[in-house]
């Protein structure tokens, strides 16, 4: 489902050169759990940005479904995006100024869908995640458990095959932690091919596979 | 989408209510200043009462005769004489009329002094100007033949002459410099920013003081010459061109100190950039100043503008990077900074029509102009929200244009 082959990247700035990840190779079969850990700083983010196509590596090849990812202009990539992936994040960036619904709706905005299919989606998403009764709410009328939920709810409302988490936990509880991650299995087990990262070695235990990142060398 | 643009655009803007503030200030007084001042350009030079027919009528005001090398030049406006020969003899015409200019009077009721502008005029220019008479009628041409002494005066008059008693006055005499006129009509007053046709009271040419027989090529008369359509004013400007030209020297001359005769038959728009600019280098400078002036009304909201955007939109990286993330290509994220521009645009386009509707009512309403009717009319409204429109298109394309190529991943890592 995901392939990476001697993936490379540098970042460049004025005066230093970061090398930020170094060879990286990766096959991430279809409807596998996958989990990457490692210490701060060791180039776990730009990995899943890469896979993410929100960076593009300095070198080597990406495979998404099957087919290698050649053309990085922004109308091809943001169609990738939109169609096959769908992205959670640590900090959950929900938009402030939407509420619950209209934020979980945005994916689906950057496709030919009528309002009325969007807002069933969303609807039925935001059921997913144990959240339709708060569709009206605004992100700062909620908890941080339940903003991850409207977080997911938004990454697979648009149905993509791929879910990448970058430390969806990491801001939670290990309450609320265990709960996001019972969201993410449920997920998995109908289907999702999920990339997680995540700092907290008895969740990536709970993954099928676990990929070991050092100073931007794949270590496992 | 649209509504969700919307949506968002409307909760920024209640979000940073200080630069919501600032940004509709700024749209708001510039569409204001630029609907006024419209408004009361139309008010100048637009077709309206009395002279509603000016968008096919030409102006003849201005007599100039000088010498080739222009060290000496006298101008003023025509005598009764010229414009009978010249103007009224047009045959590409509908219809000429033949006013003086303004000049000033005093009359006395009841011990009390009434200062008065005083215009003599031919028949013709009650219906070259359509004036409402509300009493009474005009002067014809008998009146005229028998120099009658008979007046046209201003509902204005009426009241400060006569009083305000309901009774007609038609019939009544009014004593304007010692001499008795009787009142054969009652108009409803207009703009004293209608220059050739403002005044308190008319008289016909033939009454006292005219100066109508005077010869010579200038006088205190100017003539207002209607054209059947706007197009055909081509026609009669060419035909009175040709009446000039074929004045003889000696007609003006005046001792061999002149040698040309400059007189023009112009729109009224024209005439009255004429009245300030005599060359083409004059013109061009004028219309370099009112540009700049405009450049100034709209320059300053447009950078305040640009700057407001650009703050805006820094704060809105990680919504930048969300969007793109989830599928959003940059198009669409420079139409949604678009929508939103315009949407503002429109907000301060709305508040700027009230204020504009307030400060018209008031110019109406404070006698600064006596019988002011400045109007928003829309294609004023229009142009006033197109050219506010183009400034929030530049003022926020190009903040969009910078956040919408912002890598996603430096974007979300806030
Ligand atoms: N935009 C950037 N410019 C320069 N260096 C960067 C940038 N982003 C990340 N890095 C560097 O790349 C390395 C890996 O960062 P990151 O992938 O965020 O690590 P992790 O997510 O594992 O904590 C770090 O050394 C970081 O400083
Ligand atoms: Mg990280």
């Amino acid at each position: 489902m995901i392939k990476l082959q001697n993936v490379e990247k540098v970042y460049r700035t004025s005066s230093i050169e970061t090398l930020a990840l170094n060879n990286i190779n990766i096959d991430v079969k279809k409807g596998e759990f996958v989990s990457i850990m490692g210490p701060s700083g060791c180039g776990k983010s730009t990995l899943l940005n890469i896979i993410g196509l929100l960076d593009a590596p300095s070198k080597g090849q990406i495979e998404i479904d099957g087919s290698p990812v050649k053309r990085y202009t922004d109308k091809h990539l943001a169609e990738l995006r939109n169609r096959k992936l769908g992205f959670i994040f640590q900090s959950f960036h929900l938009i402030n100024d939407l509420s619950v619904i209209d934020n979980v709706e945005i994916p689906l905005l950057y496709r030919n869908s009528s309002a009325k299919e969007r807002r069933e989606l969303a609807q039925e998403a935001l059921e997913k995640v144990g959240l339709s009764n708060r569709m009206k709410h605004f992100p700062k009328q909620l908890s941080g458990g339940q903003k991850q939920r409207v977080a997911i709810a938004r990454a697979i409302v648009g149905k993509p095959e791929i879910i990448l988490a970058d430390e969806p936990t990491g801001n939670l509880d290990s309450a609320m932690g265990n709960e996001i991650l019972g969201i993410l299995q449920k997920l998995n087990t109908d289907g999702a091919t999920i990339v997680m990262v995540t700092h907290d070695e008895a969740m990536a235990k709970k993954t099928d596979r676990l990929i070991r990142l050092f100073d931007g060398t794949q270590v496992s | 989408m649209l509504t969700n643009y919307i949506k968002i655009a409307w909760k920024v803007l209640l979000r940073h209510p200080f630069y919501t503030f600032i940004t509709l200030f700024g749209i708001t007084l510039t569409l204001t200043v630029l609907m006024v001042v419209t408004s009361f350009l139309d008010h100048l030079f637009g077709p309206h009462y009395p002279e509603v027919k000016r968008g096919r009528s030409l102006y003849i005001a201005t007599v100039i005769q000088t010498d080739s090398a222009s060290t000496t030049m006298s101008s003023g406006p025509a005598s009764f004489d010229f414009l009978t020969k010249y103007a009224k003899s047009l045959k590409s015409a509908e219809r000429v009329a033949i006013m003086s200019n303004f000049s000033f009077s005093n009359a006395y009721a009841n011990g009390k002094r009434i200062k008065l502008n005083t215009k003599y005029t031919d028949v013709d220019f009650w219906s070259v100007a359509d004036f409402e008479f509300l009493e009474g009628k005009p002067y014809d041409e008998t009146n005229v033949r028998n120099a009658d002494h008979v007046a046209v005066i201003t509902d204005a008059l009426r009241e400060q002459y006569f009083g305000n008693d309901a009774a007609p006055v038609v019939g009544k005499t009014i004593d304007i410099e010692n001499i008795n006129f009787r009142v054969i009509g009652v108009v409803k007053g207009s703009p004293p920013t209608r220059l050739y046709t403002y005044s308190d009271v008319y008289f016909p040419y033939t009454a006292p003081k005219s100066n109508y027989q005077e010869k010579g090529m200038r006088g205190r008369f100017v003539a207002i010459v209607v054209a059947k359509s706007a197009a055909e004013r081509k026609d009669v400007q060419a035909e009175f061109d040709s009446h000039v030209a074929r004045i003889p020297k000696a007609e003006y001359s005046e001792d061999k100190r002149f040698n040309m005769l400059i007189v023009k038959a112009d729109t009224y728009f024209d005439h009255f950039i004429n009245m300030f600019t005599r060359s083409d280098k004059d013109r061009v400078a004028l219309y370099g100043i009112v540009g700049l002036v405009l450049l100034m009304i709209m320059g300053l909201p447009a950078v305040n503008l640009v700057n407001v955007n650009v703050s805006r939109i820094l704060e809105r990286a990680s919504e930048i990077g969300v969007r793109k993330a989830f599928g959003a290509p940059s198009k669409a994220l420079l139409w949604q900074f678009i929508i939103e521009n315009v949407f503002i645009t429109f907000i301060g386009g709305a508040f700027a029509l009230l204020l504009t509707l307030v400060v018209i009512h008031f110019i109406n309403s404070s006698g600064w102009i006596a019988y002011a009717d400045l109007t928003i009319n829309l294609p004023v409204f229009a142009i006033s929200i197109l050219v506010c429109l183009v400034f929030g298109l530049l003022s926020g394309v190009l903040p969009a244009f910078r956040m919408s190529r912002l890598k996603i991943a430096e974007a979300l890592k806030v």
